[in-house]
């Protein structure tokens, strides 16, 4: 009885890890950008790019770190447009990023057509994202296989680099000159600015490396929760991951407990409707989404955006 | 000048060639309209663009689709095709169900067809209806699943809980009791038919309780259910087509529905002529409109596969009725 209950837990936790690592990936890349006082609600598609350049990529080379480097490219590349147009051109940052969705996700299925047969989809890669730590666990190893050590721990290289991740981009964002640069940037550009830091430079920057996570986070999706992109993979994960960086405070630990909370109720979700409660499929599903609004609005309370977030910067050498 | 002739030539060539066009008897023309999924979506819709082309090969009719990037577009889509004069335009789907009608009201001079959908007595009278008794293959995969299981346990994972999902549900856990009666069967939906990684926590849940073979029919999560099977090494059952492709060691056999047949046999009725508005054709084990994958037998053991072959056979004779609903599948098993 004990011994089930155990297992049960170390299946929650586990499948909350693995439904988080995407969001955590691209949630930390929203942060690093609206730090910089650049909104991009364009993550969803430039996470969804960046899983079919992952899983394109991770195919043709055969290997999944080649993938994952391409998934970061494709992310990159597609926020460097963003980049171009909100702070070169100071376009309005939501219609870009509206713009940028619908990019994103026509451009993977366009050029999956191109490289896969006429397929709205890659085909299977051959090699995943490795487990890490797989060698501790199964017959006579350290820790038995399918218990609940292996059940939380044995996870995808993804999982533990998205902890990572987090302790970097706080780090740097917090403790580091450049990231205090992008945080003074992101509350007062033109403090900023008279200062003799390039808030374009600084912006172009943060923009850039929102879409690198952001790929990341697709990449997360198609090479290690599943072996290929189709067409479905990435519905919504984008906005959920804009989501948690609200609820997270525009800080990157805060967007991890955001992240984590939403794949923890993803996970109970599913292990009730297991279990065969009698509550109808449906009203679970509402789940997640219900105790995020709950939690963000009862515990969190009210969230400050960066001071500069969405406004346009004009350096004013034209007035 | 010389520009004035090769215009001059192109001039005669196209005339030539409309004359010839016209000389020749009429050309059915068969187009489609496709859901979300995009024409080469390895399912559904491609499934129904082979039939077209297999129509436009072995009838020489004349063939078109066009594309649904949300629901907004059916109607549209519909319309749209409607200009062009097609002889007969499907729609691909039950999601398009409610654009057709409405489509099919206005233009009372224009046939139809929908897959997957029937308005029963409703049907106007220029739609023509194709729908699958889906609990027939999976009865057959569930029989297999009954017959291979190791653990006396099998797993099914649904999309999203309507009577279309159900069919597969009642008619794999009837096939699964008929194989082995004291085989229990773990059943979960998604909710969703987009939801990979929630496919691949339900699976991976089924396969830690014990199951050993997870049938599923539900659309992209079902991505995530061959995954969990891949990386547990156990069976997963495919759905609506083949789908080995996708873990060739790990699914061990598909319940087939063959879109293709059913759009290549009605669109086959109209070029006859014989084509009936009005009416739903029911697509079963009878006319190859359903089935189990042709890659069965990389894993399942032919002693089975012949015992799958009897039960076909009683199906068509009508011997066996496989039930689709719960009340169908409770009388059923008593």
């Amino acid at each position: 009885m004990m011994e089930a209950l155990i297992k049960d837990i170390g299946f929650i936790i586990g499948t909350t890890l693995m439904y988080s690592t995407p969001l955590i990936f691209t949630s930390l890349g929203g942060v690093i950008t609206e730090r910089s006082g650049v909104v991009n609600i364009g993550l969803e598609g430039m996470m969804c790019f960046g899983a079919f350049a992952g899983a394109a990529g991770a195919y043709f080379s055969q290997d999944p770190w080649i993938g994952f480097a391409c998934a970061a490219i494709a992310g990159g590349l597609l926020a460097l447009l963003h980049a171009i147009a909100c702070v070169s051109f100071a376009a309005e940052q939501i219609v870009s990023g509206i713009a940028i969705n619908f990019m994103g996700t026509g451009a993977a299925l366009f050029i999956s057509r191109m490289l896969f047969d006429g397929a709205t989809q890659t085909l299977t890669i051959p090699n995943k994202m490795p487990l890490p730590l797989n060698f501790l666990f199964g017959e006579g190893k350290m820790f038995a296989s399918s218990g609940f050590m292996d059940l939380v721990f044995n996870r995808f290289a993804t999982v533990y680099i998205a902890f990572l991740m987090v302790f970097l981009i706080w780090f740097i964002l917090y403790k580091t000159k450049i990231g205090m640069r992008v945080r003074a940037v992101g509350e007062n550009p033109e403090a900023a600015n008279t200062l003799g830091i390039s808030v374009v430079k600084i912006r172009y920057g943060a923009v850039i490396m929102s879409g690198v996570f952001a790929g990341l986070g697709g990449a997360a999706m198609s090479i290690a929760v599943v072996s290929r992109f189709s067409n479905t993979l990435i519905s919504g994960h984008g906005f959920i991951a804009l989501a948690a960086m609200i609820f997270g405070k525009w800080k990157p630990q805060g967007a991890l407990v955001a992240c984590l909370l939403f794949g923890g109720a993803k996970g109970v979700e599913i292990f009730l409707g297991a279990k065969g409660v009698p509550v109808p499929g449906d009203i679970l599903a509402i789940l997640p989404y219900v105790l995020t609004i709950v939690v963000l609005v009862g515990v969190v309370g009210k969230t400050t955006p960066p001071g500069a977030i969405g406004k346009i910067f004009d350096k004013g050498e034209s007035a | 000048m010389k520009k004035l002739f090769v215009f001059g030539l192109a001039v005669i060539f196209c005339s030539v060639f409309a004359l010839v066009g016209t000389a020749t008897a009429k050309k059915f023309k068969v187009a489609m309209v496709t859901d979300v999924g995009g024409v080469n979506d390895q399912s559904f819709n491609q499934s129904a663009w082979e039939g077209l082309k297999r129509a436009k090969k072995e009838l020489g009719i004349k063939i078109a689709y066009k594309e649904s990037r949300q629901d907004a577009d059916y109607a549209p889509n519909m319309e749209t095709l409607t200009d062009a004069e097609f002889d007969l335009i499907w729609g691909i789907g039950f999601l398009m169900g409610d654009a057709i009608k409405s489509t099919a009201m206005i233009n009372p001079d224009q046939n139809y067809a929908i897959i997957d959908f029937s308005y029963g007595p409703e049907t106007p009278k220029n739609v023509g209806c194709a729908v699958f008794q889906e609990e027939q293959p999976s009865f057959l995969v569930g029989y297999i699943a009954g017959r291979m299981t190791k653990t006396n346990k099998v797993g099914f994972v649904g999309g999203i809980k309507f009577p279309l999902i159900e069919r597969f549900e009642y008619g794999f856990m009837a096939g699964v009791k008929l194989a082995n009666p004291k085989c229990e069967i773990l059943r979960q939906y998604a909710e969703s038919f987009t939801d990979a990684a929630k496919g691949k926590a339900i699976a991976n849940n089924m396969y830690q309780q014990g199951a050993d073979i997870v049938f599923h029919a539900s659309g992209g999560v079902g991505d995530g259910v061959i995954e969990a099977a891949k990386e547990k090494g156990k069976w997963a059952i495919g759905v609506d087509k083949d789908q080995n492709f996708l873990a060739p060691d790990n699914v061990l056999t598909s319940a087939m529905k063959r879109v293709d047949i059913a759009i290549y046999h009605m669109s086959n009725t109209m070029v006859k002529g014989e084509f009936k508005g009005g009416e739903t054709v029911v697509y079963n084990l009878s006319n190859n409109g359903v089935g189990i994958a042709p890659t069965s037998s990389k894993h399942v053991p032919k002693s089975i596969l012949d015992e799958v072959d009897g039960l076909i056979g009683k199906i068509k004779a009508g011997e066996i009725v496989v039930p689709s609903t719960n009340d169908a599948y409770m009388s059923f098993i008593k």
